[in-house]
């Protein structure tokens, strides 16, 4: 935001927009490095602190929508005002999406860890939290800079999440068919690569709002490839 | 940026209505239009907004030559309509307003009655031969400007009777009846309340079927609603010209993102 409003109000407003985004932003960080920390160390404490914290997440975004339709109809914003505006609105309902995806691999860490195996299981998650991680620091800081010079990498990167999302698919498969007992904590461990992979597309989805709020234009050619795990079937499994 | 070209595509008819080029105007020793390029496409409505001062207002009067009237005022640079000089010394002006109408920003109907506030034009410029010629003309001007049923039974009742926003689609049933190509509108709804603002905004979308509309307006929301397409006037210059929907959310010129976000002006 270069030059101010006349109308200071109208200035504090979209501050307040931004500094609840970036904070939001944080708060969703945190909580996807807490839910994979907790799961990759069997830390059942911290993953119920991720569960409960899901709630800042919660009122966060109800204060941003609240804020955004007060905006809109108080100042009915054009141009880049607009578009910061619609942005927060975007971007709000994709953090608190990841806050509940995060906490959905928390509320399974106490399962897992209950199995032994399960431990072993988890490096290959590990990584792709790591990944995800990486994605949603990138979108958020190209948020706060309100740069979308590093976007296109996000774009990149989603595919590079998706191929090893998919090969944590068959690697778990493999695990249940070599041993039945395996698959309870294969099948929660899946659901959370499968979170995981969803915060990556939620980062895709931010880097997106992010390129429109500051251009004003659709990202050119966005095609991110799906996961291809829908394709994978016990006949691959050789 | 062709995903925000929605209203584009309705305008398959873009044809140039009005061709200025190089307009300046001197008010005495102010230089209030510096050099203006723009062309107004036919059947669109083209909002001029800008800061008080920029000299939209004077550019409006310069295409129906109002600015004749101020004596201090000198005009430069071509305006072609339809491809004629307005400014040629062989156009009567009184022919030129009768194609190039106005509507002003305080509605100021004539202290007559309603039906003799439209025949007013239409008999000097002998457009009727008959009383039955010039009611249809009442009808279909009050019909066109969304006034007919409130009207119909008064028409004989003093036109300074009606509310403001019955006085201003007087005023615009005024300018139609005399069947012009162009109106041009000088912040039309500044006096009117939310409803009858409304009510000319609705006239005005009908009306671009048939005229090309030129509305000067210091309301960002109503350039944003009734126009196709936007010039933004800073210091005597046109600082942006363009459709109306990229104007509104991704402006090409800092000074029109800071004018139409509220940063200066």
């Amino acid at each position: 935001m270069p030059t101010q409003h006349t109308t200071t109000v109208f200035d504090e407003d979209m501050k307040f927009l931004a500094h609840k985004i970036a904070e939001m932003g944080g708060h969703a960080e945190r909580m996807l490095e807490h839910a994979v920390r907790a799961l990759v160390e069997s830390d059942i404490h911290l993953a119920r602190r991720v569960v409960s914290d899901d709630v800042i997440l919660d009122d966060a975004q109800n204060i941003i929508d609240d804020k955004s339709v007060l905006v809109i109809a108080q100042r009915q914003p054009v141009a880049s005002d607009l578009r910061e505006v619609f942005a927060a609105i975007r971007i709000s309902t994709d953090l608190e999406r990841i806050g509940d995806l995060a906490k959905n691999i928390a509320k399974r860490v106490e399962l897992i860890s209950e199995r032994a195996q399960g431990v072993r299981l988890v490096r290959g998650i590990e990584h792709l939290g790591d990944l995800a991680l990486a994605q949603v620091k990138e979108v958020l800081d190209a948020y706060g800079a309100r740069s979308t010079a590093r976007l296109n990498m996000v774009r990149d990167r989603d595919d590079e999440l998706d191929a090893m999302y998919t090969s944590i698919f068959r690697e778990l498969l493999t695990y249940m068919m070599e041993d039945p007992r395996n698959i309870t904590t294969c099948t929660h461990l899946l659901f959370c690569a499968k979170n995981i992979e969803r915060i990556g597309d939620h980062a895709t989805n931010i880097a997106e709002a992010v390129f429109y709020m500051v251009e004003g234009s659709k990202m050119p050619q966005f095609r991110p490839k799906d996961d291809e795990s829908h394709k994978v079937g016990l006949d691959s499994q050789g | 940026m062709d995903d925000m070209r929605g209203v584009a595509a309705g305008q398959d008819t873009a044809t140039t209505k009005i061709s200025a080029r190089g307009v300046q105007v001197h008010y005495g020793t102010n230089h209030a239009l510096k050099d203006v390029d723009v062309d107004i496409l036919d059947r669109a409505v083209t909002a001029f907004i800008g800061p008080s001062g920029c000299g939209k207002s004077t550019f409006l009067r310069c295409l129906n030559r109002m600015n004749d009237t101020v004596s201090s005022a000198k005009v430069s640079g071509k305006i072609l309509l339809e491809g004629e000089d307005i400014y040629d010394p062989r156009v009567d002006p009184v022919q030129l307003r009768a194609k190039v109408g106005m509507v002003f920003q305080k509605p100021n109907p004539f202290p007559k009655s309603i039906y003799d506030n439209i025949v007013y034009g239409p008999r000097i410029h002998g457009l009727a031969k008959s009383k039955a010629d010039l009611d249809i003309i009442v009808e279909k001007s009050l019909r066109g400007a969304g006034l007919w049923e409130e009207a119909k039974d008064r028409l004989q009742q003093p036109g300074t009777g009606l509310s403001g926003g019955q006085q201003q689609r007087l005023c615009i049933a005024r300018a139609i009846a005399v069947s012009p190509e162009v109106i041009l509108m000088d912040e039309p709804c500044s006096a009117l309340d939310p409803i009858a603002t409304a009510k000319v905004e609705e006239l005005i979308s009908e009306l671009r079927q048939e005229y090309t509309i030129i509305i000067v307006t210091h309301s960002m929301q109503q350039a944003a609603r009734v126009s196709q397409r936007t010039a933004m006037f800073h210091l005597g210059d046109i600082v942006e010209v363009g459709e109306t929907e990229k104007m509104f959310t991704n402006p090409s010129e800092k000074r029109t993102q800071d004018y139409i976000t509220g940063r200066f002006g």
